[in-house]
């Protein structure tokens, strides 16, 4: 039990990487960014095949990251100087992209020029590098001590993965919270919501959006990128779904967080990225599911995040309002059933 | 400062809807006029504004604003030199951002935006100062997001928004057509104060024809895409409402109705 929830929760926390991107897109730039699906395996392909062309991975990384950049602005330059939908900019480019990852990963086989997949092995990754600073500190060991005297078992085999990550979506998210406060920062905000207005205070809506999807599918590419150095592949498959999960996450955190400043929503995100994770995680444990039902609890988890809001919400507003019709009715009775209605007080 | 020369547009040429919504339109206005445009329905009024602030580009003809010539300046750049004010008071501000939010983009519109905090202490001085001049506490409700504002207090913002970075031209939509007539009664007398201070060039359509006589120095009223009637500033502090029907059922021999009638009052 703790060991399942300890692998969700390492991998809820690179997801939120990814789920941070989908933030951006579909609630900040109000932009259904569909491209997701493609640039996550953008993302894992492009760094596996460096890695397996032996560069560091942490340049496979982050040239990931810049080809993720380039597809979300390819997505933005269809949907502003090609006047496409926006919905349909992304579709298209997601279906391109499933070509484009082929050939990337293709790079690696002599005979072929597609391949569907890369075992990355006996590859090193950036989490096996930081494995090897990580281990000397002995910090495993005192941790796993610890929660031994406690009583448990099945203890990780190394806290050094999770710590990396909580490190590197902390980092991400302060950038995040700084960058939407900033002057280019509050038009991209302003662009998803009142393009008129922000286009009468001379800001190029049309740049904005495409730099905007730029920055979101850098991160969702660095998502995949991690994604495939911690399952130790990366497969042309892996980006199925991915919109759904980011926009889940997003969902499911400010369901629970709401949304009162960037700071907190940004936190929202990330935790319902990781929340996301665990309640798939605990789900996939009843006997009668099996992996190839992970989509369909996708979308019944989306769902619920969706409407048990509402419901909420409609139930509490029925309370209030009996609550203040009770007191109305009190109010009356005390006048002695008179109530006053004052007439031309407005014109 | 802004020069309209020969501005033509025409809408769905060669189709049964054709319809000239400009004919050969000159305007001039000189640094500081204040002119009102009044006009009934599909005058062309507002095709007039969207053309002077590039939301429209004309068929024919060119625009200039401070000698340059701007017909074919995108509108965002144009939008540098323009201030506006819309009719909707939901179309001025961005309503899920915070009132000192909404003030630090209107303070960025003739620089170069870059990765300066939109809102940092010396600002939010300067937004708080400027907030005061409305007298309407908003001053104190600057985190408050501006969807969470009344119609009028919107419109006041926006106002001190598109006046913010003194403009070379500010442009007035009808902006107090959808207001109740205290509140756009507020925003008159704010539009004047803010316009006087700045000496700002503004042009203003409404449709409230006594507005149109108490604002600005100059008037013009427009007709089927056409200036009818341009009437310059000794004549217009004459000026009457019974006055200006006369004249248009002079020009054009027929009695001034639709809305433009109605809202007269």
């Amino acid at each position: 039990m703790f060991s399942a929830v300890f692998g969700s929760v390492e991998q809820g926390i690179i997801y939120a990487i990814m789920a941070l991107g989908v933030y951006l897109t579909f609630r900040v730039l109000d932009f259904p960014d569909l491209t997701v699906d493609g640039s996550f395996v953008t993302g894992a392909a492009v760094a596996a095949t460096m890695i397996v062309f032996d560069y560091h991975p942490l340049v496979a990384t982050l040239t990931a990251i810049l080809v993720g950049f380039f597809a979300g602005c390819i997505t933005g330059l269809l949907h502003t100087k090609g006047k496409i939908n926006p919905l349909l900019s992304g579709i298209l480019m997601m279906i391109a992209l499933y070509s484009i990852n082929l050939r990337i990963m293709g790079l690696t086989s002599e005979n072929s020029v597609g391949r569907p997949n890369i075992p990355l092995l006996n590859s090193e990754t950036i989490f096996s590098k930081f494995q090897g600073f990580w281990s000397n500190l002995g910090i495993d060991e005192t941790i796993n001590g610890f929660l031994a005297g406690l009583g448990l078992e099945h203890l990780p085999t190394t806290w050094g993965t999770v710590v990396l990550m909580i490190l590197v979506v902390v980092i991400i998210k302060f950038i995040a919270d700084w960058f939407l406060q900033t002057e280019v920062g509050l038009a991209i905000r302003a662009t998803g919501d009142n393009k008129k207005m922000i286009r009468s205070f001379s800001a190029n809506t049309d740049t904005l959006v495409i730099l905007g999807l730029g920055i979101s599918n850098a991160l969702v590419a660095f998502a995949g990128s991690l994604i495939a150095q911690y399952g130790k592949f990366a497969d042309n498959g892996m980006g199925i779904g991915m919109i759904i999960i980011g926009l889940a996450s997003v969902i499911i955190g400010e369901a629970i967080f709401g949304t009162k400043t960037i700071f907190r929503t940004t936190l929202a995100v990330v935790i319902g990225a990781v929340i996301y994770r665990i309640v798939l995680g605990l789900s996939l444990r009843v006997k009668i599911l099996d992996s190839g039902d992970m989509k369909l609890i996708t979308a019944v988890i989306v769902i619920a995040a969706l409407i048990i809001p509402q419901i909420l919400e409609k139930r509490r507003e029925k309370a209030r309002k009996a609550k203040r019709q009770a007191k109305r009715m009190a109010m009356k009775s005390s006048q002695g059933g008179h109530s006053v209605v004052e007439a031309g007080s407005s014109q | 400062m802004l020069k309209l020369d020969q501005v033509n547009k025409i809408f769905n040429e060669s189709t049964p809807d054709e319809k000239v919504a400009l004919d050969q339109i000159n305007l001039h206005l000189q640094p500081g006029d204040f002119v009102t445009v009044i006009g009934s329905n599909g005058a062309g009024k507002s095709t007039m504004m969207n053309m002077i602030s590039g939301a429209l580009t004309p068929d024919f003809g060119s625009i200039y604003i401070d000698n340059k010539d701007v017909t074919r300046l995108a509108e965002f750049k144009r939008s540098k030199m323009i201030g506006r004010v819309f009719q909707d008071p939901m179309s001025g501000t961005a309503p899920t951002m915070t009132i000192e939010e909404n003030l630090a983009m209107a303070y960025s519109r003739n620089r170069r935006r870059s990765l300066h905090r939109g809102v940092d202490k010396k600002r939010k001085d300067l937004f708080r100062t400027s907030l005061e001049t409305l007298h309407l506490n908003l001053e104190n409700r600057m985190t408050a997001n501006v969807g969470l504002l009344s119609g009028g207090e919107r419109q006041a913002l926006s106002l001190l928004m598109a006046t913010f970075t003194q403009p070379s031209i500010l442009l007035l939509d009808e902006h107090t057509a959808a207001l109740d007539p205290s509140r756009a009664e507020l925003i008159t007398d704010l539009t004047k104060r803010l316009v006087e201070k700045d000496q700002l060039t503004t042009l203003m359509v409404t449709h409230n024809m006594q507005q149109a006589l108490d604002l600005g120095n100059r008037l013009i009223m427009m007709d089927k895409g056409q200036i009818i009637l341009e009437v310059e500033e000794e004549q217009k502090q004459h000026l009457t409402i019974a006055k200006l029907m006369d004249e248009f059922q002079r020009i054009r021999g027929e009695q001034l109705t639709s809305d433009a009638a109605l809202l007269s009052v």
